[in-house]
């Protein structure tokens, strides 16, 4: 195979578009200014295809494929937009609003969460299903951070950035299905993770309000995971 | 034409919703050669009465006397708006539910008291075991989410429900808005 | 080792069973023996020695009718007796040569008539801790052929033209795999073998890993020459202790005999297999959940493509099929592909291994040719739902399937009829029910295993069952509304399609298919505060008219 950049031409959304091989449809559709709602997905970090709001439709075929990671191929039609993607979406982020406690109006990231601006953008008003109310725990016993898992979706961005970025991996995911937490270390409290630097870059690109600094209590303080992309670049140079 | 009969209701909420209501300052002048206000805690009203055209509803249905005035409410209302976050999600009242009413009660009237241990149980009503966003108990036709809406927002949900106009309310506000 | 030692281990085995004038054999498979199977084989012995007839007692493998245990065979003559114990021990004995024991005689004719044997071909002839009693049964000859006389893409072409199709479940033809993974790049690939049963009320892989270990390592190393891999794991949950014991053991004396290692029977190929185990999460079936949990990592599936056959195990080419899968292969190789072809329905072919369990007289181990009618299995094999009660429905397929009613059962089981049913063939979990099953409450029943089975990486699967189960209680209890059996339907739907892995893609089935052939009882149960079979408590519905 030659080194030379093989080009790939698709359809997204009834545009045509071009493509290089192994480039996700993500990418491509960002490149061309195609909005697909993501979650999970941060640039940056590997992609986990998790939080399902990135799906799209592939003409030709009944199934839905995650946009962050499936990739193009020649001649595809991909569909962004369709109305059983955007019913799909709206039921995912009403599943995740009735999963723990989220209350916007005392959040510390009221206006600038993720999970609240795709509400917004989605057109959601209220949530149908019941709320789950489970009993979670706060963490506060960093210096610095704290870890509310009531807001917590379980994107795991935290849990990659400190993995594959920082290199410290003091972030897992234990239990599973509805009782999965995020944990620091062996479960232990964050303020006494051996790991932990302390180096913030979860907090960074935590979508919500489950991680945040403690000395920006109250809203008004955004998150900055824009970092990442150029710290992989500088790597990479190195 | 007939003016319009608005009510508002208020529930489990701080009362910022009517207080951010309040706060269409003049264009409550303009709402007024529309409607009128025929029950409210801001007037004399005692009853909720019937034939009502559209009922704004602030707050959580947390006691059984919320659930019994919401039924009424209904009832007796041709359209309902949830107003804020408190009767569209739950909000600040909810954050109870995790732990129970019980613990809460105790928290507030026994381990924090320094006089009177004792948990209120003549005249005010009984706590539910859950506190719920309005539309679990009944229909709702109008959500208006934030925490509180704007008094703009109010004044142009008013204007194109009164007028009966088409609303965008995502476009308007959003969950603690 | 050479096909000719192997004919010796063979003829010898015979010879030292013609020193017998008898052979009884024991099933000690867990049903049997948690009944006392291992006392009545000491007593069988014991008798047989004060006696003084020349009896081999054999150990063996599950022979099928699970309900009738403990079983004991008597052979030449075939005789089955049922619901033995250790005080029978010496009627049957001194009835060896003479006419059998009448009160413990068993007539399976209509059960065993209609089935076909090949996956099962040695349950209860074999000792499944000896090697020689496999060889005697033409075991490791399949290998054996194939590494002398077969290239590889010879043995693919049998495989593919058997027309054999995974076990586990979906039905992906495995000639197609294994061509897949032969064809992919790189020196290093490896073979796996999914033993992680985890559907409530299957249990035929354990059966088959249990009762035949050496059949499935047979078959994993035709797998490795054929696609080109040297390494193979088996992946057990570690709730099959004996499971993992027999194939431990199995994998000793295979090396020992040469038929696995290197340079296996003086060719080039070498293979070996590891056991690994799982702890105990239904969700490792998932194949690419299985690879993560094999490398170390916790067990959670990855959006495919790419397809562990491209990047598998290690990022490794990787062929995983299912226990019973492996267990057809030896049987192909050297009956050919065309004799399996033969067998079965149009688009399925072979035979298919069903756990028979719930409520049916014969509850057990079947092996059937595909196509066949479910009401041959369920009235024929199974002797039909206990007397005094009327069929319902039979869950096939798992958490993942579906409820399928009386009105079908004139259907022929293939992958693809059950799917149109709204079930799926699955790993052959066949569940009966009748008047005294409550449909909603069994679907509640498999949306919750799915709920505390799902590994929570992704959303609808997650927040999804969690939710469906809420709402399936509410109307289990009687709480429920027509708006909940609304959002239930379209959360059904949501986890169904966005869902990352078959866990969460299938979940919704046994609500589906409930809902689509049993949705009177949603609505009594609605509308009515009702359980028409009187299973649900309906507590809810009392508190309120309280």
């Amino acid at each position: 195979m030659s080194d030379a950049v093989e080009v790939k031409t698709l359809i997204i959304d009834e545009r045509p578009v071009s493509a290089r091989r192994g480039q996700t449809i993500l990418e491509v559709a960002r490149e061309y200014g195609i909005h697909i709602p993501t979650l999970c997905h941060l640039d940056g970090l590997s992609d986990v295809g998790a939080c399902r709001l990135c799906l799209v439709e592939i003409k030709g075929s009944s199934k839905l494929v995650p946009a962050c990671v499936a990739t193009v191929s020649e001649g595809m039609e991909v569909s962004t937009n369709t109305e059983r993607l955007l019913k799909i979406r709206r039921t995912i982020l009403e599943l995740l609003f009735a999963e723990r406690n989220h209350i916007c109006s005392v959040c510390v990231a009221s206006g600038h969460c993720e999970l609240q601006s795709l509400a917004q953008e989605l057109g959601l008003t209220h949530i149908r299903l019941p709320y789950r109310n489970p009993q979670l725990p706060v963490d506060a016993s960093h210096e610095r951070f704290t870890a509310d898992h009531n807001r917590c979706i379980l994107c795991t961005r935290c849990v990659r950035v400190c993995a594959e970025v920082e290199g410290a991996h003091v972030w897992d995911v234990m239990g599973r299905g509805i009782d999965c937490l995020i944990i620091s270390d062996l479960h232990e409290d964050w303020g006494a993770s051996t790991s932990c630097t302390s180096c913030g870059k979860c907090v960074e690109v935590c979508p919500t309000g489950a991680l945040f600094n403690k000395s920006k209590i109250g809203s008004g303080h955004p998150k900055d995971p824009y970092f990442l992309p150029f710290l992989n670049q500088m790597r990479d140079a190195r | 034409m007939s003016k319009l009969k608005l009510a508002t209701v208020w529930l489990d909420g701080c009362s910022g919703c009517h207080m951010s209501f309040l706060d269409m300052d003049e264009r409550l002048l303009e709402l007024a050669e529309l409607v009128d206000v025929v029950y409210s805690p801001l007037v004399d009203a005692k009853e909720f009465p019937a034939g009502v055209d559209i009922a704004l509803v602030e707050g959580a249905v947390s006691s059984a006397d919320d659930e019994k005035k919401i039924r009424k409410v209904r009832a007796h209302s041709k359209m309902l708006v949830a107003m804020g976050d408190c009767a569209v999600t739950g909000n600040v009242p909810s954050m109870r539910n995790p732990i129970g009413p019980e613990a809460i009660l105790n928290r507030a009237y026994m381990e924090n008291a320094s006089a009177q241990q004792q948990i209120p149980c003549v005249v005010v009503p009984k706590l539910l075991k859950v506190v719920r966003p309005v539309h679990e108990l009944v229909t709702v036709d109008v959500f208006l989410p934030g925490c509180p809406p704007s008094a703009a927002t109010f004044h142009t949900v008013l204007m194109a429900l009164v007028n009966g106009e088409p609303l965008d309310i995502p476009a308007l506000t959003r969950f603690g808005a | 080792m050479t096909i000719e030692e192997l004919e010796q281990i063979a003829k010898n085995v015979r010879l030292e069973n013609s020193k017998f004038d008898y052979e009884v054999n024991v099933c000690m498979d867990l049903a049997c023996a948690s009944q006392g199977a291992g006392q009545l084989r000491d007593a069988l012995a014991k008798a047989a020695e004060s006696a003084g007839k020349k009896v081999l007692i054999r150990r063996t493998g599950c022979m099928g009718p699970c309900s009738s245990g403990p079983l004991v065979r008597v052979d030449p003559e075939e005789t089955l007796y049922r619901k033995v114990n250790a005080s029978h021990g010496e009627a049957i004995i001194s009835a060896l040569g003479g006419l059998p024991v009448p009160e413990l005689q068993c007539d399976l004719n209509e059960h065993f008539g209609s089935q076909v044997r090949v996956v099962l071909e040695n349950a209860g002839y074999i000792d499944p801790e000896k090697i020689d009693d496999y060889i005697a049964r033409d075991g490791y000859k399949a290998l054996l052929t194939v590494l002398t006389e077969m290239t590889p893409s010879g043995v693919i072409h049998r495989v593919t033209e058997s027309g054999l199709r995974g076990r586990g479940g979906a039905g992906y033809p495995t000639g197609l795999k294994w061509d897949t993974v032969a064809k992919a790049g790189g020196d290093l690939k490896y073979v796996v073998c999914n033993g992680d049963e985890g559907d409530p009320g299957a249990f035929m892989d354990r059966s088959v890993m249990e009762g035949d270990p050496h059949r499935v390592i047979e078959g994993m190393a035709i797998a490795g020459y054929a696609v080109g891999a040297g390494k193979g794991f088996i992946y057990v949950r570690a709730e099959y202790p004996v499971a993992v014991a027999r194939l431990s053991a199995a994998l000793r004396d295979a090396r020992r005999h040469g038929l696995l290692g290197n340079s296996i029977c003086g060719t080039p190929f070498s293979f070996d297999v590891e056991v690994r185990l799982g702890a105990g999460a239904f969700v490792c079936g998932e194949e690419t959940a299985l690879i993560a949990s094999i490398e170390g990592r916790r067990g959670s599936p990855k959006p495919r493509p790419p397809y562990p056959a491209v990047a598998g195990l290690w990022g490794k080419p990787t062929l995983i099929n299912n226990v019973e899968t492996f267990a057809n292969i030896a049987p192909i190789i050297r009956n050919g592909g065309r004799w399996f072809f033969n067998m079965g329905s149009e688009r399925s072919k072979g035979t298919k291994v069903f756990a028979l369990t719930g409520r049916i007289t014969n509850s057990g181990l079947i092996e059937v040719p595909l196509g066949i009618k479910l009401r041959k299995i369920i009235e024929d094999i199974g002797g039909g739902v206990p007397a005094g009660h009327t069929f319902k429905a039979v869950q096939t397929g798992g958490p993942s399937g579906g409820c399928i009613p009386a009105g079908m059962l004139d259907v022929g089981v293939s992958y693809d009829a059950l799917m149109r049913m709204g079930s799926i063939m699955g790993s052959g979990g066949m569940i009966v029910m009748d008047d005294t099953s409550c449909m909603v409450n069994v679907a509640r029943f498999f949306v919750e295993f799915c709920m505390t089975e799902s590994c929570g990486k992704c959303v609808p699967c997650r927040a999804g069952t969690a939710q469906m189960y809420t709402l399936l209680t509410r109307i289990a209890t009687g709480a429920g509304t027509m708006d909940d059996l609304e959002m239930l339907e379209e959360l059904c739907a949501t986890v169904k399609e966005a869902s990352l892995c078959g866990l969460g893609q299938t979940a919704p089935n046994p609500v589906l298919s409930t809902l689509k052939y049993f949705r009177n009882e949603y609505l009594e149960h609605i509308l009515h505060k009702r359980c028409p079979a009187g299973v649900c408590t309906m507590e809810a519905a009392a508190e309120v008219s309280a």
